[in-house]
């Protein structure tokens, strides 16, 4: 395969975000945060953010949910943590979210709006939320 | 130990952006025997005391998280250097021109080396930290007889995914094509 330049790049988004739809607008503020801290990374968070990239892209919602990372949430016994903040839906910090899970969570707490109940740990640990 | 160089290289350069750094630049050069990482950032620098607190396990600043005792990023690195026959090096500046240089580099014949792990999720990752810095990321191999060598900058990237503005590649889509292009600089 030919090497892509920044100009090969720049005509793909275009081409991507035309085929998007920004379909419902409040829709886009999902954020699905993932914990990179060390015990993150190590509990093998990067793969992770890559199964989250990959299902919401072959869902073609790509461009309707922003994926952020953040630092420990103080749970590392239960590394990787994701934290999917959504409309009309609980703040949620699920634990060990392994690449199966992370597809889980796309299908069901982002598009059927289910929880997943085994998954969640509700919120940071005591030590890391703000006094 | 982490699993893969990539993960620990990811966790150091992490430290970087905590730094307080809005330049950061990440050389990675790989041979068939060896690895190495050059990470050097214009953050806030380290006094000589803190850096020698640094490579302490149960040191931390306290500032990320009060009441916890534990910091393991630069363990990490040196624990996995010293053990494979690698070597690490950390300079640092905390008057004047502040920064910090980490470099390491690894043998890749040490049976007890970590596999290098992924190229391009890590450096994807490191491009991807909310909010404005420069990253200019080098990655030189020679392997098998074959060289590569280029040169990417993350303010370069955004502008080409339309992201300038916002300073930060947000959604989905935009990560999906910077891996995709990525992936793509790294084959033959």
């Amino acid at each position: 395969m030919a090497k892509m330049s920044l100009e090969d790049l720049r005509k793909l988004r275009e081409a991507t975000q035309q085929q998007i739809k920004k379909r419902d607008t409040e829709g886009k503020t999902v954020q699905v945060i993932v914990g990179m801290g060390t015990c993150g990374i190590a509990a093998g968070a990067k793969d992770t953010l890559d199964a989250f990239v990959k299902a919401l892209d072959e869902k073609g919602m790509g461009g309707d949910v922003i994926i952020r990372q953040t630092g420990c949430m103080g749970l590392c016994q239960n590394e990787p943590t994701v934290e999917i903040v959504m409309k009309d839906m609980p703040n949620i910090i699920y634990g060990r979210v392994d690449a199966k899970i992370a597809k889980e969570i796309v299908e069901k707490h982002i598009i059927k709006r289910e929880l997943l109940n085994d998954q969640i740990l509700d919120r940071p640990a005591g030590d890391i939320l703000k006094k | 130990m982490h699993y893969t160089l990539c993960d620990m290289f990811s966790d150091l350069t992490q430290n970087a952006l905590e730094a307080g750094a809005d330049d950061v630049a990440v050389r990675l050069t790989e041979t068939d025997g060896e690895v190495s990482l050059v990470i050097a950032d214009n953050g806030k620098g380290m006094t000589p005391d803190q850096l020698k607190r640094a490579i302490d396990p149960f040191w931390t600043d306290g500032i990320k998280h009060p009441g916890r005792k534990v910091g393991l990023g630069i363990p990490f690195l040196v624990q996995t250097a010293e053990s494979t026959g690698g070597s690490w090096n950390i300079e640092s500046r905390h008057e004047g021109k502040t920064g910090t240089t980490v470099s390491c580099r690894f043998d890749l014949t040490n049976i007890d080396t970590p596999p290098v792990g992924d190229v391009t999720g890590y450096f994807r990752q490191i491009l991807t930290f909310d909010g404005p810095y420069e990253m200019t990321i080098t990655h030189a191999a020679n392997r098998g007889g074959k060289r590569l060598e280029y040169t990417v900058r993350r303010s370069e990237l955004l502008d080409a995914l339309g992201l300038a503005e916002e300073g930060s590649f947000t959604d989905a889509s935009s990560l999906a094509l910077l891996g995709e292009y990525l992936k793509n600089l790294m084959e033959d």
